[in-house]
């Protein structure tokens, strides 16, 4: 789960991490207001979960309250179009007014957990700033890595290691090496799978601060962190997976025309893939689950139909425990009750799979029944022409 | 043979709800020699037929199981995998989907100072056919033969697994490593046991978008094996940046991606096919030359 620029640094802020002063706003006056407590110049931040703001406007500096208003009055309620969020842009709803900073030096640090060797990895690099993909790719020498043990965090020796070749002088030291000890410890405790201080600011005045901070986290360690759950922003997400998370299906929409159905998320891709394949493209994933029933099936039928692209649609199910003439129950009371008008290919395997194709043939609808998955991805890219 | 799993297998069960219970029946139908369930409080009764026992140490102590299989829910699946570990069982599938990450940062650190092998979690678990199966994949697909399968994926290896099937083409051993990024048997591990399994004569890997477990399999085989391997991988149509359903189908930072897989794969003297549809026939034709 992704949450926004102010949210991660009050996160941050309540473990101990150092960050600019700052408030969330909705509104130009909000803005105002704020701008005018602190008395100084302010930079308006555009809250949404994509990268790239600054180029794309939505970061500016304002150097009295009535020009935050004005700056403000302007970002909200747009559209911001980030290399990031795709040619329809992310809409901004909210901004971070925050102190500026009198800034020396632009470093990055960033924490992931490294699959390899199934430890996070802690880095820190001096080309703070930049897109860290670009850095690791054109002088990967300037990326410096730490593997923590699990179990034992980030060690002091570790952060003094990153901070030295961060080139941080002297009298910073103690300071950085806490400042990473303690973001570790954010990371660790709110079970995030990334963390990222991009910049990570080295003041003219020798102080230590995420000037920004991004925090993504393990969907499936939420239900332990019900206060970071909370922070879940729907506005930030594609209405129809939001509708598709309620009744548990893995629904990503592609720009495609045929519709897929399926269940197992390898099975799903390998279907999407075919399609390719066969001179079609997919209009989405869609991962029903190992134990669809049939309200799933339903619901799962909403949503790819819901979806104007959408000319045909291919069912894809290798019944392992879910039992295909469960499956062609779901799929013809979804059919009659949303009177289906797009062609259906359907291709069913595994278990119960007789009965499951006996039920589609005696249900008087007209599906196409497919053999096997070559057959299928290529009957429903025909009909989808 | 086979790897990891046969007719000497005693499995326990870690998790006897409503699916646990489903699949140990299933097992004992396939005739998987189930000697134990765990259930805390529930020691010295017994369900379905299974003896039920309050700790792992106990079930083994008495059943002598040299394998466990956890279905309990995601939040107990780590404490479930480090207790069967703790028990000194060799053999632990772990079928749980949705374990928190750093639950398995914490469990593969603790594994390592041991001698436990796990598989998964969140994945359909390991069958040798006509032996024994551990998981919750359909046993009837699957024939007794020579071709060892190994995937990130449960469906798509049922797929592969049905293709070779009706080509007449049986498997020695079934293993689905999980879709997970933190998983205890990744492909290299998986690919070594099958390298060194004379009855293992040809292999099949399903990979798939994130991480580079794939390429990393791809280099040993180059260096290593001489037994002919079949490759797919699931996620080429896939969108950057993504998660596929699985936790770890992921491209992220432009990293992972199918095209850089099979590449590797291609390189490594690997029949890669493009299409899912592919794998049987691909197999039956590197097994005539």
């Amino acid at each position: 789960m992704k949450i926004h620029e102010f949210q991660a640094k009050q996160i941050l802020k309540n473990y101990g991490v150092t960050v600019p002063e700052g408030t969330e706003v909705r509104s130009a006056d909000q803005a105002y207001e704020v701008a005018k407590k602190m008395g100084r110049h302010v930079v308006v931040k555009a809250q949404i979960h994509a990268g790239g703001r600054g180029k794309a406007g939505g970061v500016k500096i304002a150097k009295t309250p009535e020009e935050a208003r004005e700056i403000a009055a302007t970002i909200l309620g747009k559209k911001l179009v980030t290399i990031q969020t795709g040619p329809d842009g992310q809409l901004v709803k909210r901004l971070l007014v925050e102190e500026t900073l009198p800034i020396a030096r632009e470093l990055y640090l960033g924490i992931v957990i490294d699959r390899a060797s199934a430890s996070p990895v802690f880095m820190a690099s001096s080309a703070g700033g930049m897109e860290i993909e670009k850095v690791a790719e054109e002088t990967p020498e300037l990326i410096l890595k730490e593997t923590i043990r699990p179990g034992f965090g980030l060690q002091a020796f570790q952060a003094r290691k990153l901070a030295f070749g961060l080139g941080i002088p002297a009298a910073s030291i103690a300071q950085a090496a806490d400042f990473m000890m303690t973001l570790y410890k954010a990371f660790e405790a709110s079970d995030a799978s990334l963390a990222e201080i991009n910049p990570f600011v080295l003041t003219t005045d020798g102080r230590l601060l995420a000037l920004d901070a991004k925090m993504n986290f393990d969907d499936n360690a939420l239900y332990r962190h019900k206060d970071i759950h909370a922070l879940r922003d729907l506005d930030e997400e594609d209405p129809l997976e939001v509708e598709a998370s309620k009744y548990n299906l893995n629904y990503i929409k592609l720009d495609g025309t045929v519709g897929c159905m399926v269940n197992g998320a390898g099975l799903a891709m390998a279907t999407m893939d075919i399609i390719k394949y066969a001179g079609g493209s997919p209009a989405n994933f869609l991962d029903v689950g190992g134990g669809a029933n049939a309200e799933q099936v339903r619901h799962a039928f909403e949503i790819l139909l819901s979806d104007k692209n959408v000319k045909a649609v291919l069912i894809n199910i290798f019944g392992g425990i879910l039992r295909c003439d469960v499956l062609a129950t779901g799929v013809v009371e979804a059919a009659k009750t949303l009177g289906i008008k797009v062609p259906v290919v359907v291709r069913l395997e595994g278990t119960n799979v007789q009965e499951g194709q006996r039920i589609l043939k005696d249900s008087g609808l007209n599906f196409t029944v497919a053999n096997g998955m070559k057959d299928a991805a290529e009957k429903v890219v025909a009909l989808a022409k | 043979m086979s790897i990891l799993v046969n007719e000497n297998t005693r499995l326990i069960v870690q998790g006897l709800g409503r699916e646990g219970s489903f699949h140990a029946q299933q097992a004992i139908a396939y005739g998987t020699k189930v000697v134990g369930a765990v259930k805390p409080g529930k020691g010295g009764t017994s369900q379905d037929g299974i003896p039920m026992f309050d700790t792992v140490a106990q079930a083994v102590r008495e059943t002598q199981a040299n394998a466990s299989v956890i279905f309990v829910p995601a939040s107990a699946a780590a404490d479930a995998i480090l207790e069967a570990a703790d028990a000194g069982l060799p053999l632990v599938v772990c079928i749980t989907e949705g374990v928190p990450t750093f639950d398995m940062v914490r469990a593969y650190a603790y594994l390592k100072s041991t001698k436990t092998r796990l598989i998964g979690p969140n994945c359909p678990g390991i069958i040798s056919p006509g032996k024994c199966k551990i998981g919750i994949m359909p046993g009837h697909i699957h024939k007794q033969g020579n071709v060892g399968v190994v995937s990130r994926s449960g469906t798509l290896t049922y797929e592969a697994v049905g293709q070779l099937t009706a080509l007449g083409i049986g498997q020695s051993t079934c293993i689905g490593i999980g879709g997970d990024p933190i998983i205890g048997t990744n492909f290299l591990d998986a690919v070594k046991l099958f390298n060194d399994d004379p009855e293992t004569h040809a292999l099949v890997m399903i990979g798939e978008i994130g991480g580079t477990a794939e390429e990393e399999a791809a280099t040993y085989i180059k260096a290593n094996v001489k037994k002919p391997v079949v490759g797919f991988i699931a996620g080429q149509t896939a969108p950057p940046g993504r998660r596929m359903g699985h936790a770890g189908a992921i491209i992220s930072g432009g990293k992972g991606t199918a095209k850089e897989k099979m590449a590797a794969m291609t390189a490594a003297g690997i029949t890669v096919v493009e299409s899912p549809a592919q794998i049987g026939e691909a197999m039956a034709a590197r097994l005539k030359k």
